[in-house]
């Protein structure tokens, strides 16, 4: 129980030291106090004194980037170590999966047809569910022999399948206005993010988070055999179904407020079982924290390290693809 | 207070795979069911525990239906005791054994103190409390096998059905888990074990299940049972028995595989 305390305490020290680094750099540096005075009169904590510009700077435009970011990698990640228990699968992501691919599309159709906020949400889930029953359809139809590779290859194609589908909204979105706004969506930002896309996302987040949560401890058994689970008295088909809905959700909720980000959900949840272990009681709160303090630290860099802000879902491509096949080789290799 | 079949035949939808069978488990039984590749031992055992839905006949769990049990109560009742396999997630096998606790907790409860204790309690019991915090991946594949039967203990279940529990295991793992099992049998829990070693039948079984393409060739208790005539018919070629005196005066059958004539 040390061990995993002194983990978690880590991981959030972590998630702390990347929340504080990230409102202090950027083009205009801010000084560690300045932003400790500007959120804590933002909290009702009197006059900060502060120039109106670097207040505004801090609440108006890092704020809303920071909890973006934070609750993208967090949610991520969740959703991922969801997936590799319901698959039994250390390979799987929601990206990999294809289901990132399925909310992009969905989201992306409502952005077509200019729907608010909710709307997007919704077709984003929908698009997550559709994309889920395909890969399952296919893995369990072709898949007796090898499972787990069946399942990655099921999700490739249904990934291009709903790829394709995107490239088709953008090729009948409007070029001066739509095309900009789905294509630099897509590539993965959060510097978009407003106040209000965090009040759909947030809460929906929550709802697949919860349950989630709640379930801990029955979604490691997700992780035996089919026939243990059932004979140890779990109802398999109905869990699998809520952990597939509440992770898809999760899921959803990221793609639509900041675009298809990969590989944080494949690798977090392996750095944290390497940390803690296999219990999903674990697993789940670690990569919540790791997951946020990721995807901000990689932001952070993304923002700041050339003239120009590199898309933070192509640094995570940097990072997880190594990861993916050293996995790849520990996975099949032996 | 059995686990019966009456006239039952198992197997797929679309492939029977055996018929017309009789047997039962009663609690402090143990039974060891023998038989060639192929011929529907895990079928059946996956039938018995309610995994996979009879086709016909009736199998009863204290005298009701199984099909009609909860499937927590009957989880609390009847426990499978699988192959130990390979699996990525490398749970503690205290983790593994507390999960035997989960019909009887609820949905979205986790493990108490008292399940703890349970957990803790049937891994002692199996000798390998000490290895409670080791991963999975960390223990021989016979503490592995042990660590399942503990996890089958600790659902408190009267019936045990286990798939090959020896199987994969080196010799001195194999007399281990045997003993292991013998030992439930004190304690009132009825075990049914398949094996294809008919020389773990002679060592702890009470009775024997000889199924050959899914019927029943011969059933009763092992030592008028397992004669060198049945064992030679079951697997299609002549088995001897032979009767050895142990050092310390016991009587041990060990059977020799014999060339064709």
């Amino acid at each position: 129980m040390g061990r995993a305390a002194l983990v978690f305490a880590s991981a959030a020290a972590a998630l702390a030291a990347a929340v504080l680094w990230s409102f202090s750099v950027g083009r205009f540096p801010v000084a560690a106090a300045d932003v400790a005075r500007a959120l804590w009169s933002s909290l009702g904590g009197g006059d900060s004194g502060l120039a109106p510009n670097v207040e505004a700077l801090v609440l108006q435009v890092r704020t809303p980037r920071i909890l973006a970011a934070i609750a993208v990698g967090a949610a991520l990640a969740a959703a991922g170590a969801a997936y590799q228990n319901l698959f039994k699968n250390p390979l799987v992501s929601p990206d990999i999966l294809g289901v990132s691919a399925g909310c992009a599309l969905g989201a992306g159709v409502a952005l077509l047809l200019a729907l608010p906020a909710l709307a997007i949400q919704g077709f984003a889930f929908a698009g997550g569910l559709g994309a889920v029953a395909l890969v399952v359809a296919v893995g369990t139809w072709v898949g007796r022999r090898d499972p787990i590779l069946t399942l990655i290859l099921a999700g490739v194609v249904v990934g291009s399948l709903f790829g394709a589908g995107i490239a088709l909204v953008k090729y009948v979105a409007d070029p001066y206005n739509q095309l900009p706004a789905i294509t630099f969506w897509l590539l993965g930002s959060f510097g978009g993010a407003t106040p209000e896309d965090l009040l759909v996302a947030l809460p929906l987040m929550a709802i697949g988070l919860v349950p989630l949560a709640l379930l801990r401890w029955r979604i490691d058994l997700l992780a035996l055999s089919e026939d243990e689970a059932r004979s140890l008295g779990l109802d398999v088909s109905k869990l699998r179904l809520a952990v597939i809905a509440c992770a898809t959700l999760v899921t959803a909720a990221a793609v639509a407020l900041a675009g298809v980000i990969g590989w944080v959900g494949l690798v977090i949840p392996h750095a944290a079982r390497l940390l803690v272990g296999a219990s999903f009681a674990r697993v789940m709160p670690l990569s919540l924290v790791l997951g946020a303090a990721f995807m901000l630290a990689v932001d952070t860099l993304c923002r700041t390290v050339a003239a120009t802000e590199i898309p933070p879902g192509v640094a995570t491509a940097f990072v997880g693809t190594p990861v993916f096949i050293a996995l790849l080789a520990a996975t099949f290799r032996r | 207070m059995t686990l019966a079949a009456r006239t039952l035949d198992y197997g797929f939808r679309d492939h029977v795979v055996g018929r017309a069978l009789d047997c039962a488990l009663e609690p402090g039984d143990v039974v060891c069911l023998l038989g060639p590749n192929g011929s529907g031992k895990s079928t059946l055992m996956r039938t018995l525990l309610g995994l996979l839905p009879r086709l016909a006949g009736e199998v009863t769990l204290d005298g009701r239906d199984l099909a009609s049990w909860d499937a927590s109560a009957r989880a609390r009742r009847l426990a499978y005791v699988p192959q130990a396999a390979d699996s990525y997630f490398d749970f503690s096998l205290r983790e593994m054994v507390e999960m035997g606790r989960t019909a009887h907790r609820g949905v979205f409860a986790s493990p108490g103190a008292g399940d703890r204790e349970i957990a803790l309690a049937a891994l002692d019991r199996l000798g390998i409390a000490a290895l409670a915090d080791r991963p999975v991946h960390a223990v021989s594949g016979g503490e592995r096998q042990l660590a399942l039967i503990a996890r089958a203990l600790a659902t408190q279940a009267a019936y045990l059905v286990m798939d090959e529990p020896t199987a994969n295991l080196d010799y001195g793992n194999q007399a281990r888990v045997l003993e292991e099992i013998a030992r439930l049998k004190q304690a009132g829990i009825g075990v049914l074990f398949s094996t294809h070693h008919p020389e773990h039948a002679f060592r702890i079984a009470d009775r024997v299940l000889l199924l050959a393409a899914g019927r029943l060739a011969a059933e009763g208790p092992t030592l008028p049972t397992l004669t060198p005539a049945a064992l030679s018919s079951l697997y299609g070629r002549p088995i001897e028995v032979a009767t050895i005196t142990l050092a310390d005066g016991t009587l041990h059958r060990v059977c020799v595989p014999a060339s064709p004539p």
